[in-house]
């Protein structure tokens, strides 16, 4: 054993209460780190996953992201041009030639597209209005670009196929108007039609938003609901690389000219809110593991108070600044890295324990207990967190004492 | 010959707003084999002188040579090695690390050089101990062994990496009249029997009597030099 990891080991075992206090400060930064970050990228893993699951990963609309340029506008593109009085014209809304869009997107062999109508609806069913969001839907095609079918908790996809007017609700929709299976509603459109319509199945997605506010019912029925035949106003599209959602996007923007959202953009805000509690967990985990470097820093200060002596006489014997330094600084890291070990098993069970709490959530996903995310990403993070601090806790007051001269040390103490 | 050891007008003075001047004027030379010691009132500047020649502390001004080489503008690392490797020291305290076994001590420089296996370090650490006497007390700790004892095994760290010289600053000043001879007794016995040298500080004039040279120094300047047969 090279002899500085020897005095420094002696050193350390002699102050065993201390370096247990210091070692368990560290412990504690790393095992809550891992445990809160386990909590809340669990969360953050499971809504993206369950977004990426149900929600189409791109969504071409029919709507555009600016207002169309004016003639005179484009004439004197950059010139200083007013316009008064201007009225948009009225244009019927839908995708135009969805039919070859659509046949083109299918060709494609990264990706599966399926055109809905989405459209406001009011569901009636005895005394109770809910409104609800309605999709008007090709089953064969939907298929390929959601997991609707899974999700079903009652009914079959199918089932939209044989029954006359059939309707697939949400689990919250259906539970706000009071319907049940096989149940028959009104569903009235703002365009005025009123169609009688058979809950056919009740879907769970666990994205509360979804589950309380769509509802699935044939493309054409949808059409006929909206007066809009033959219109669709949405294609969505699932890719075989989730990755690529955002640059697939705007390149369907860019040829389409329709605004066409990736799932993080219509995500955007909720994601955002995930970078804010990421800021949040990683200052207050820090903030522990700065308190533990204290406890570091004093130990290594205390020993060095007391060893003056010792490092006195090592330095007449020969002994560089660096060799004493390397002997304060191999306690730190010691007690950094026990402290990580330590705090590593801590932070495992403390997420296992975590784990065994059940308790019921609805907020944004609806959950049986919390979302853990096990990733070795954390444990590493709060390892090297914790070791640099640890070493730079050490290195303070080591270089001090290698800078002892030990003249002053032997005639301090003679 | 040159000299084994050489201060030549060594001066050592303290700055800061009221400089106080610690040694001055010295010209010294030691050779191989020499048993000196260096007594004065105290205050006088015994203590930085030994540690001036043990190259702990450097002049302000004037040189000292070890082995004919001008020491005065080397590093601190440099000095440091020299110390490992050519000089040995022993102190009123004894110094040695309380957590260590006797042995462990006096294998201390040993490691740090680190030019012999572990086993020769050993073996070589257990016969300086047994020529002084404490082959019994290998595995003892610090605070288990008298004063004597204490100081004894300090003398065998001082020997560990066979040192050109050993200086000793007051090393009787914590023992009794019988441990203080035999400290200087091992002294003697080194200079004559190991060729090497040593330098001690004391201020007991019966321990001195038993050198071969005396420094008097009186306010930091060499008062007289007697040589002894």
């Amino acid at each position: 054993m090279p002899l500085t990891l020897a005095i420094a080991l002696t050193h350390l075992r002699n102050r065993k209460r201390q370096t247990l206090v210091s070692v368990l400060g560290v412990a504690m930064g790393v095992g809550f780190f891992i445990a809160m970050a386990a909590m809340m990228q669990g969360f953050h893993v499971y809504f993206i996953n369950k977004v990426i699951d149900v929600w189409p990963h791109v969504t071409i609309k029919d709507e555009y992201r600016a207002a169309p340029l004016q003639p005179v506008q484009r004439l004197f593109n950059g010139g200083v041009v007013a316009l008064y009085g201007l009225k948009p014209r009225d244009e019927l809304r839908g995708i135009k030639d969805a039919e070859s869009v659509l046949d083109g997107l299918n060709r494609r062999s990264d990706l599966a597209a399926a055109p809905t109508l989405r459209g406001q609806v009011f569901l009636r069913y005895g005394s109770k209005d809910v409104s609800a969001t309605l999709v008007g839907i090709e089953p064969e095609h939907e298929r390929r670009v959601s997991h609707l079918e899974r999700d079903l908790v009652a009914g079959h996809l199918n089932n939209l196929y044989s029954a006359a007017n059939g309707i697939i609700l949400g689990e919250g929709v259906a539970k706000k108007a009071g319907a049940e299976l096989n149940d028959t509603l009104s569903v009235i459109s703002p365009a005025g039609v009123i169609l009688k319509m058979k809950v056919v199945g009740i879907f769970r997605t666990g994205i509360t938003p979804i589950d309380n506010f769509e509802s699935y019912a044939l493309l054409k029925k949808a059409q006929i609901l909206q007066n809009r035949p033959n219109v669709i106003n949405q294609i969505r599209i699932r890719l075989r690389d989730v990755n690529q959602a955002r640059s697939t996007a705007s390149s369907i923007e860019a040829r389409l000219g329709y605004r066409t959202e990736s799932w993080e953009e219509t995500y955007e805000n909720i994601l955002g809110i995930f970078v804010i509690q990421n800021a949040i967990m990683y200052s207050t985990v820090g903030a522990i593991l700065i308190v533990a470097a204290f406890g570091i820093f004093n130990i290594i200060s205390t020993v060095i108070h007391e060893k003056t002596r010792d490092i006195g006489i090592l330095k007449s014997i020969g002994f560089e600044e660096g060799d004493i330094r390397r002997i304060f600084l191999i306690e730190g890291l010691l007690v950094g890295l026990v402290g990580t070990l330590l705090g590593w098993m801590l932070g495992y069970s403390l997420t296992r324990l975590l784990g065994t709490i059940r308790f019921h959530i609805e907020g944004f996903v609806t959950a049986q207990g919390f979302l853990l995310d096990y990733s070795i990403t954390h444990y590493l993070i709060a390892g090297s967190f914790a070791i640099l601090s640890a070493t730079t806790a050490a290195w303070l007051p080591a270089r001090k004492a290698a800078r002892l001269n030990p003249v002053d040390i032997i005639r301090g103490a003679a | 010959m040159s000299a084994l050891l050489e201060a030549r007008g060594v001066i050592r003075v303290l700055p800061g707003p009221l400089p106080v001047t610690l040694v001055r004027d010295i010209h010294l030379a030691v050779q191989p084999g020499e048993f000196i010691a260096i007594t004065g009132p105290s205050g006088s500047g015994k203590s930085s002188l030994l540690y001036l020649l043990g190259l702990l502390d450097v002049p302000s001004a004037g040189a000292i040579l070890l082995e004919g080489r001008e020491t005065s503008r080397m590093s601190r690392g440099e000095l440091a090695a020299l110390r490992l490797k050519k000089l040995g020291f022993v102190f009123q305290f004894h110094f040695l690390l309380p957590e260590f076994s006797v042995l462990e001590n006096v294998m201390i420089p040993m490691k740090k050089l680190a030019q012999e296996s572990e086993q020769k370090m050993r073996a070589r650490a257990t016969r300086i101990l047994q020529e002084l006497g404490m082959e019994a007390l290998l595995n003892k700790r610090p605070d288990q062994l008298s004063g004597g004892e204490r100081q004894r095994v300090a003398i065998a760290r001082a020997l560990a990496n066979d040192p050109l010289i050993i200086l000793a600053d007051e090393p009787t000043g914590n023992l009794d009249t019988k441990n203080g001879r035999l400290v200087f007794d091992i002294f003697k016995r080194l200079a004559t029997q190991n060729h090497q040298a040593v330098i001690t500080v004391t201020h007991d004039p019966q321990l001195s009597a038993l050198t071969q040279r005396q420094i008097r120094l009186v306010d930091g300047v060499i008062a007289s030099a007697d040589q002894q047969a």
